[in-house]
């Protein structure tokens, strides 16, 4: 026996390294848990290091971005002494900061509106695997984090969490092949099953042939997985095709396509309704208008069909129009008939000004529109 | 005259290849497979096309093909694989098993090829790569009942470009063997 141990060592020692891993893949799988200690000690070891590193490299980038933006300004000045180059770099500048004020700003405002009680995560790192398609995150059962949780960001769903640790999680992301998810269509509410492929589209299936889904509709999350609340944005179908035996539905998933820095972990799930109307991805933010300008016309107490000043504009002067019973393009010629000041809500039009002067924008926007708007075009003085 | 014996004897018991056995101080081999795994950690976070590179294995083969000794490579590969699998959201034991492999059958050939050669050294990382890819998608439909999907093509690419990678990887750890 000992002859046959040292003959074949190296083979005796593979089949037993062979034999304990699958012993302990074996316990695994029949026990359906984990080997929890090892992997909190894998991860409590890492995440620390993770943090560091992560503080490093943001530290060094904006180090960096900052020297470079700073060299930039000082070239342009000593080349052309330029201000309108330094007020477009200041501009730039601007916008990116804008940007990272508004995407914190519209997490903190999901996450304060959201029925869902959520904690807001940053992600830290990867796991590791050839193209895996799960993320650390630093949030773990310390902060409340649970296996089986969902992961969301206000444009969408993200993923899951599938291993929860003290100090951080790892999170399943919805792009990952052995990820599934309840899903129903926003217009013809068509149930389907979400499952990633492993790149940066995912499918609907399940969804029979004889069932109607267009491309451009949204995908939500119907909350029969008991994983993500009913309601949540998911996507929009990017293509739409016959299968087989069922229909082939590629979505472009909402909350992965402006990048993945920070996430809300659903704590307490709330299902929503699936809203009707079509959703903006996006927060929209208006610029406020440069001091001193004002709007001719107001932008609160309007229709919200009336969306742009320019809608808001014609519906002011379709409204003079009714009221002084003018019908535009019949005029026949020279100045028209009208008083293009006459308030369309029924105040009283103000004096019309001398021949020759024509109403200031402060006195037409003081006449025509109470409240100014924020975000508003020059005034027009002309008549239509 | 009987060491001049014994001498000659060892010398023909001895594949000329195994004598040729590389040491590395101990601060290398725990660092470099565990610098390797981090990388797989976070650098594919910043750079997602990187998250193909399978450093762990890559060290895992060049530390077998260097130590010569199947043993030896079986340890190396449990190792690097379970503490793989730790930061993986897959059982303990998938990489680990794999890599186990690997690293016996790479010190196995290590005693009959001349690994110091750069196209042995190509050739031998792309040939693990694609074992350990397939290996792996054989283990997750068998024991874990997972339908992995195997993309040939892909994996075939994914290997030649780990291979290319591993040839001047090799080269720079070269440079921390201990001379005697």
């Amino acid at each position: 026996m000992e002859f046959l141990l040292n003959r074949f060592r190296n083979l005796t020692v593979l089949l037993v390294a062979i034999l304990a891993q699958l012993v302990l893949l074996a316990y695994q799988v029949k026990s359906n848990g984990e080997v929890r200690l090892i992997r909190v000690w894998a991860v409590s070891a890492v995440t620390p290091l993770a943090r560091v590193i992560e503080a490093g490299r943001s530290g060094a980038v904006h180090f960096i971005r900052d020297y470079f933006v700073l060299l930039n300004v000082r070239e342009e000045n000593q080349r052309i002494k330029s201000d309108l180059d330094r007020t477009k770099m200041e501009n730039q500048f601007l916008r990116t900061e804008l940007s990272t004020a508004d995407r914190a700003k519209s997490l903190a405002i999901f996450q304060q509106q959201s029925p869902s009680k959520t904690i807001a995560a940053h992600v830290i790192g990867n796991t590791t695997g050839v193209g895996a398609k799960v993320v650390i995150v630093d949030r773990g059962t310390g902060s409340g984090v649970q296996k089986g949780m969902a992961v969301i960001t206000p444009d969408g769903i993200v993923g899951k969490v599938t291993g929860a640790y003290p100090t951080a999680s790892f999170v399943l992301l919805i792009t990952d092949p052995s990820f599934a998810a309840g899903v129903i269509s926003q217009k013809n509410r068509v149930h389907g099953t979400l499952k990633g492929q492993g790149y940066s589209t995912v499918i609907v299936d399940y969804v029979q042939n004889e069932q109607k889904v267009e491309p451009g509709e949204q995908f939500f999350t119907s909350g029969d997985d008991r994983i993500f609340p009913k309601g949540l944005p998911v996507g929009e179908v990017a293509v739409v095709r016959p299968g087989k035996s069922y229909k082939e539905i590629f979505v472009t998933p909402s909350g992965l396509q402006n990048g993945l820095e920070d996430v809300l972990i659903v704590i307490e799930g709330v299902h929503a309704p699936i809203p009707d109307s079509t959703m903006t991805s996006q927060p929209v933010h208006l610029q406020e208008g440069p001091e001193g300008e004002t709007s001719v016309v107001p932008a609160s107490p309007q229709p919200s069909s009336l969306t742009t000043d320019a809608d808001r504009l014609v519906e002011q002067y379709r409204k003079i129009g009714e009221a002084e019973k003018h019908i535009y393009g019949q005029s026949a010629g020279g100045a028209p008939n009208y008083n293009i000041h006459l308030d369309p809500n029924g105040a009283a039009a103000p004096p019309t000004p001398p021949p020759g002067v024509g109403p200031s924008p402060a006195s037409a926007a003081a006449s025509a529109a109470p409240p100014p708007a924020s975000a508003t075009p020059k005034p027009a003085t002309k008549n239509p | 005259m009987g060491t001049g014996t014994n001498f000659r004897q060892e010398f023909t018991d001895t594949p000329l290849l195994k004598r040729d056995v590389s040491k590395f101080h101990i601060a290398a081999m725990v660092g470099i497979p565990l610098a390797a795994i981090l990388f797989q950690v976070y650098v594919p976070r910043f750079f997602e096309r990187l998250s193909y590179l399978e450093l762990p294995l890559l060290v895992t083969v060049y530390f077998s093909l260097m130590r010569r000794t199947p043993a030896m490579g079986v340890l190396f590969g449990a190792g690097i694989g379970l503490a793989q699998d730790s930061l993986s959201h897959n059982p303990l034991g998938m990489f680990g098993i794999v890599k186990t492999l690997v690293g016996y059958f790479a010190a196995s050939m290590s005693q009959r090829f001349d690994v110091q050669n750069a196209w042995v050294r190509l050739v031998l990382s792309f040939f693990f790569f694609f074992f350990h890819q397939f290996f792996y998608w054989v283990l997750g439909r068998a024991l874990l009942g997972e339908a992995l999907e195997f993309d040939l093509q892909s994996t075939l690419v994914v290997a030649v470009l780990n291979a290319l990678v591993a040839v001047p990887l090799f080269h720079i750890l070269d440079k921390l063997k201990v001379t005697a």
